[in-house]
């Protein structure tokens, strides 16, 4: 049961590690920085120190009562980062997969719209690009929790 | 008159020019804090443009733009989220 917010990188397998011991299921999620063809040389996400925190302790309160989880996990990165390197990871232990696989999905939904976390693009010659927009799909995607 | 810090990230922040102010505010609402940050000058007219665009934070909750403001420490204004 842990939300974590870090500028360095981690390290899937140590987190892992003995992660949902005694659960029936574990299922992980870990998203990567994108290069967007070519594009981009990584991402820097800027957060609300705080508000963060409370939020993904709140989120994920919420899946292990919802979905009856033994454990949980989050981990979120800040600053800049290099394409292909993780940004994030969520990880749900349960008796069962379903609740397991169901709990990742309403984390990551939950997670991505209202977690405050805002993504700026760097661009492959080093420079800052654009702020990355929030999609229609990631609001609807609430919709069916 | 209530003491307030208001905070701004993103491009919010960038078009203020700063990512924190601490302000005196007659405002109840929110909606009546951004009236009055919107008409401090052209930087903050600009990040108040389009309040569709703009998500509020009140004491670290997400609020309406209709939420009170009544003993809160902090309001942040901020885009839409995009973490993950």
């Amino acid at each position: 049961m842990a939300a974590r917010v870090q500028e360095s990188a981690f390290d899937l397998g140590a987190e892992l590690a003995g992660f949902g011991a005694g659960a029936g299921a574990v299922v992980s999620f870990t998203g990567l920085v994108r290069d967007e063809g070519g594009r981009l040389a990584g991402l820097e996400i800027e957060h609300y120190p705080g508000m963060t925190e409370r939020a993904l302790e709140a989120f994920g309160a919420q899946a292990a009562e919802r979905f009856g989880l033994t454990e949980w996990k989050i981990v979120h990165r800040t600053g800049p980062m290099t394409a292909g390197e993780p940004i994030m990871m969520v990880a749900t232990a349960a008796p069962h997969r379903r609740a397991a696989f169901e709990a990742a999905e309403f984390l990551m939904d939950w997670l991505k719209s209202r977690a405050p976390f805002w993504k700026r693009e760097i661009v492959a010659d080093g420079t800052p690009g654009t702020w990355v927009a929030a999609k229609d799909e990631d609001e609807d995607a609430l919709g069916r929790w | 008159m209530t003491t307030l810090d208001v905070l701004y990230f993103a491009w919010l922040r960038e078009r203020v020019g700063v990512p924190k102010e601490r302000i005196e505010t007659a405002a109840a609402t929110v909606r009546e804090l951004v009236g009055e940050l919107a008409a401090k000058d052209e930087w903050h007219a600009a990040a108040f443009s389009d309040m569709a665009a703009v998500r509020v934070a009140v004491d670290q909750e997400l609020s309406p733009l209709d939420a009170p403001i009544k003993g809160a420490r902090e309001v942040a204004f901020f885009p839409p989220m995009t973490g993950g």
